[in-house]
């Protein structure tokens, strides 16, 4: 079982949604509930099959890769496919395999039109396929195509289920990230060619393990392969000028679309920024540094006030990720193994929080049929369960401690007290100054989020509708999300605990460097 | 050996030459079979698609053999090498497709069958012969005997005007490159004395005069035309809209890798020691076809126009490695990643056109309205063709993503500015591209059908086949690309 596991469980986990795909696809469109099953069975096995992998992984040894499979793949450019996990991963991992059950779930019952649930869930088992092959794959080939599988599954999902301005925001989302990929894989390629071994001789590899000790790129070279991955993760996470794709994609995306765009798309720029620029780059990632920390902070407080401004509930909440994956750029520009690890706590946290807010305005939407605050409110008289969820969800968001929004931004704050060395001081304690206004901003609007929605009474238009509470599909969706924010709030060493070695281990090059100078 | 009256027949390598041979009794016999058979009219394009596959048999046992061969003895004028086989196979399969692409269209239209075929088989006979021309003499009657019977099939549908136009303004602008293209090799062997390529590169040695570096550039634009490079493209959109639909699937695809073919023997075996002349032409060229590709097609309501400039951008794309590839080592980079990129590109267009024919034998159109909705009525179709537009586009895992990559590897490997700045141009004309082959999408899964026509489309086995052959080339070289790359490495000059 074991032996079995370390050979094909990653394996597994990437390519069994595939083959539940593929199964779905010959089925008639017609067998609506079969389609429904055969998906909720894939998914939930496959986060079976990452259970398993969380338990038989070695915590002792989180720093180095486990599960590792390493496999020809295109022999001529010597690209292998090389799949592992560590501390870094495992956490997106498990993430990821659990929100998508969660999504087929909460799809039960609630079909975005035009329907079609057949279509609908090959593209999210798709989607499933891509995420989890980002977070596992270990080779810079493998990991573009699984960085890029997501694309066309998002793509339709926004375009076909989504809302009014669904045209236009899909193909923005779409523009904007292949642009930023583009430049990434040109980025791979220079360092492919540039990259050498500590003798001197090229490696020729795109292993990333091989290229994390990779040495003999001049530092101005460095600084243009580093930029050109800057903008292609930038625009996945996306930090702020990149991210005008976001509100439009989040606001007009279907649901589940939005919840699974905040929970796991998101994160694979901030996780492409840990596992494969700053190992590689060190050097180029400690000079761009100040520069991805100040538009890190820009981000957050762009976002905040931007969330101040919107009428709109799923606007608002969209505007809110870009002021927490701010969080997790200033996290990651420290440069410290302390900032590492709450970007990936960050991670975490948002992807369950912001993803439930996310369900809970599909929720609000599907009953009011508006999200415009202004004409909702008195949330906790209507649908009392519903409103304490989403005024759980909204303390969460803003970072109460105790819940698991806390220890992403806080410890993220905190490091840029003391970035690594080399790294300017005053300059990060400034961004730290104004990244913890950010957060008293995130409170404002937040609260007022939820003054305005779920307290005071319905409006006058609402008189004598009776909304339902929370329905059973919701309840099974939402629970394990709700638990895990307190658990981790609570417990943050669940998470700590798993990453901190890996995150020593990714810093690895930018210690290195600053131990010579 | 024979001899008469003093001329002593040189040795044939029947081997060698098998597949030309199997070719030209195919196309006899199309014309035997059309002129005592009447009825049997179905006949004709079993023939001709038998034919082109029997074509390919030989072509693999010479691949499992290995060696390289002179056709003529001694006389390295005509080459079987790795990239003549390469190439030809892609012809062979390329021109079954287009066979399959036919069989309906033709015969339903109330068009010639069995000259089509005819004329079809010849210039696919005049593509194979391409690829081991290594004289340019050959290579100018290989281009004449893909040419013509391409120019007469752009009027097929003779009694619409546009089609006429479409012949008329192909071979005009043909011509007129072959013009320039002759005078270019005459000046060539008037300073070399030879027709032969491997002769014209011993002679010419690394330098170059002006009068060679015009020579070089005449011969270049003249395939410029032929792969429709910019500013050498203007006879394209309107042919391939008026031309029937299978034909502009071969010419976008077929006719237009027989130019590739063409330059890169040019290139590579005539003029490697010029790469000062012919870099710098390249490097412009492929920055210009694929920026006015790309931005032109953004504009275009006419789905069969808007495939015309996209194959445009692509030609561009096939040009930059191209630019790069003086030495030998990034030779033969570019080398396999320009075979590589018509071998990919080849199953992602026919597959494209497979589908715009099939939807037309329902709407009749080939506008981009006539897309709408198809997703409702027509899901299969629907699913393939967004396979092949996301394919064309790049986008992992659909085979696409390869060939690009392997553009910017072999723009990359060179190491020089020049290169980089080349690989960032392909890359940002990649995203310009995909907001043109996502429009198609659009419309077909994000748009209400126009007429709220629901009648599903009735799709004949023979595009069936056409279709399953390009899908699964697509998909399958999409994830385990090793398949391509490998005869891409492998398909290599065997003179240099």
């Amino acid at each position: 079982m074991e032996n079995f596991l370390h050979h094909w469980g990653l394996s597994l986990a990437v390519f069994l949604p595939l083959v539940g795909a593929a199964v779905m696809m010959v089925i008639p469109r017609a067998q609506e509930e079969l389609h429904k099953w055969i998906a909720l069975l894939t998914t939930l096995v496959v986060f079976g099959v990452t259970i398993l992998v969380a338990c038989y992984f070695d915590y002792d040894n989180s720093g180095s890769l486990q599960f590792v499979v390493n496999h020809n793949w295109i022999d001529v450019i010597n690209s292998r496919y090389i799949v592992g996990i560590d501390g870094i991963s495992l956490p997106l991992l498990l993430l990821t395999a659990l929100i998508v059950p969660t999504v087929v779930i909460y799809s039960w019952n609630h079909w975005p039109d035009p329907k079609n649930p057949k279509a609908f869930l090959i593209l999210t088992l798709v989607l499933e396929t891509g995420m989890i092959g980002t977070f596992v794959a270990q080779d810079l080939i493998l990991f573009f195509v699984f960085f890029e599988i997501v694309l066309l599954p998002m793509y339709f999902m926004i375009g076909v289920w989504g809302g009014e301005q669904r045209l236009y925001a899909a193909i923005k989302f779409f523009l904007f990230t292949l642009f930023g990929s583009a430049l990434m894989i040109v980025s791979f390629l220079a360092l492919f060619f540039l990259a050498k071994d500590p003798a001197g001789n090229p490696l020729h590899t795109f292993s990333m393990i091989d290229l994390a000790n990779a040495q003999g790129i001049a530092h101005s070279t460095q600084l243009i392969v580093f930029g050109g991955m800057f903008i292609g993760f930038g625009i996945k996470v996306p930090i702020f000028p990149f991210h005008t794709w976001l509100p439009d994609a989040h606001t007009q995306a279907p649901t589940q679309g939005s919840v699974i765009l905040a929970a796991v798309l998101l994160k694979l720029g901030t996780y492409g920024f840990i596992r494969v620029a700053i190992p590689i780059l060190p050097d180029a990632a400690h000079t761009w540094a100040p520069w991805i920390a100040l538009l890190a902070v820009i981000g957050i407080i762009y976002g905040a006030l931007c969330c101040l401004a919107q009428t709109d509930m799923k606007r608002l909440i969209a505007f809110s990720s870009v002021a927490h994956m701010g969080f997790v750029m200033l996290g990651i520009a420290t440069l410290t193994s302390f900032g590492l690890n709450a970007a990936v706590m960050g991670m975490v946290a948002h992807g369950l929080i912001t993803g439930m807010l996310f369900y809970l305005a599909g929720s609000v939407k599907e009953r009011f049929h508006t999200l415009e605050i202004k004409r909702l409110g008195g949330l906790l008289l209507q649908a009392p369960r519903m409103g304490w969820i989403l005024g759980f969800c909204a303390m969460a968001s803003l970072g109460l401690p105790g819940l698991a929004g806390f220890w992403g931004e806080f410890p993220a704050l905190l490091a840029s007290y003391s970035p690594a060395v080399g790294l300017s001081q005053p300059v990060f304690r400034v961004y730290m100054v104004v990244g913890a206004l950010g957060t008293v901003f995130a409170a404002g609007y937040l609260l007022w989020l939820l003054q305005r929605t779920a307290f005071g009474v319905p409006q006058d238009e609402w008189e004598g509708e009776h909304f339902h509470d929370v329905e059973w599909p919701e309840w099974l969706a939402w629970t394990p999300l709700l638990a895990l924010i307190v658990v981790i709030g609570f417990y943050p060493n669940f998470i700590f605990h798993v990453t901190d070695s890996a995150v020593q281990s990714a810093l690895h090059g930018v210690q290195t460097l600053a131990i010579a100078k | 050996m024979l001899t008469v009256l003093g001329f002593t027949a040189p040795h044939v390598d029947y081997h060698a030459l098998a597949p030309e041979i199997i070719i030209t009794v195919t196309l006899i016999a199309v014309l035997l079979v059309d002129l005592v058979s009447e009825r049997n009219r179905a006949l004709l394009g079993t023939i001709a698609g038998i034919g082109l596959l029997a074509a390919v048999v030989p072509v693999l046992t010479l691949a499992v053999d290995g060696t390289d061969r002179f056709v003529l003895a001694g006389n390295p004028g005509y080459v079987v090498d790795n990239f003549a086989l390469t190439m030809k196979a892609l012809f062979l399969v390329a021109g079954y497709v287009v066979v399959l692409l036919s069989t309906n269209y033709v015969a339903e239209g109330d068009y010639y069958e069995g000259e089509y075929y005819f004329l079809l088989l010849t210039s696919v006979l005049g593509m194979v012969v391409m690829a081991s021309s290594r004289d340019l003499i050959t290579i100018f009657i290989a281009l004449e005997t893909l040419s013509i019977p391409a120019y007469m099939l752009a009027t097929w549908r003779k009694r619409d005007p546009k089609s006429n136009e479409a012949g008329l303004k192909y071979y005009l602008m043909g011509v007129f490159a072959t013009a320039i293209m002759l005078y270019g090799m005459s000046l060539i062997f008037g300073v070399t004395g030879s027709t032969l390529l491997t002769d014209i590169h011993a002679s010419l040695g690394s330098g170059t005069t002006p009068i060679v570096t015009l020579g070089i550039v005449f011969c270049v634009v003249g395939f410029a035309f032929k792969v429709s490079a910019v500013p050498f493209h203007t006879w394209a959109p309107d042919t391939y809209e008026g031309a029937p639909t299978p034909i502009t699937a071969f010419l976008s695809v077929s006719s237009k890798t027989g130019g590739f073919v063409a330059i890169l023997s040019l290139i590579f075996v005539g003029f490697a020691g010029q790469h000062d002349v012919w870099e710098p032409m390249m490097w412009a060229l492929a920055v210009l076809t694929m920026t006015v590709g790309n931005l032109v097609a953004l504009r275009q309501t006419n789905v069969v126009r808007l495939f015309a400039y996209s194959s445009i951008a692509q030609a561009g794309y096939i040009l930059a490695p191209l630019a790069v590839a003086g030495d030998l080592k990034t030779a033969q980079d570019a080398l396999s990643a320009v075979v590589v990129y018509l071998i990919i590109y080849a199953a992602m267009n026919l597959g494209a056109f497979a589908i715009i024919i099939a939807v037309a034998r329902k709407t009749r159109s080939a506008e981009l309205d006539s897309f709408n909705g198809l997703f409702e009525y027509a899901p299969g179709l629907t699913v393939v063709m967004t396979v092949f537009l996301f394919a064309l586009a790049g986008i992992p895992p659909l085979a696409g993503w390869f060939a690009k990559f392997e553009i910017f590897r072999a723009t990359a490997s060179a190491g020089t500015g020049a290169g980089y700045v080349l690989a960032v141009f392909v890359a940002i004309n990649s995203v310009i591209a995909l907001f043109y082959y996502s429009r198609i999408a659009q419309a077909m899964w994000m748009q209400p059908a126009s007429d709220g026509d629901h009648t599903p489309i009735r799709v004949p086995p023979a595009l069936v086949g056409a279709l399953a052959i390009c899908v699964i080339a697509v998909v399958a070289v999409g994830v385990y690309p090793q398949l391509v790359a490998r005869v891409g490495e492998m398909a290599q000059f065997a003179l240099r």
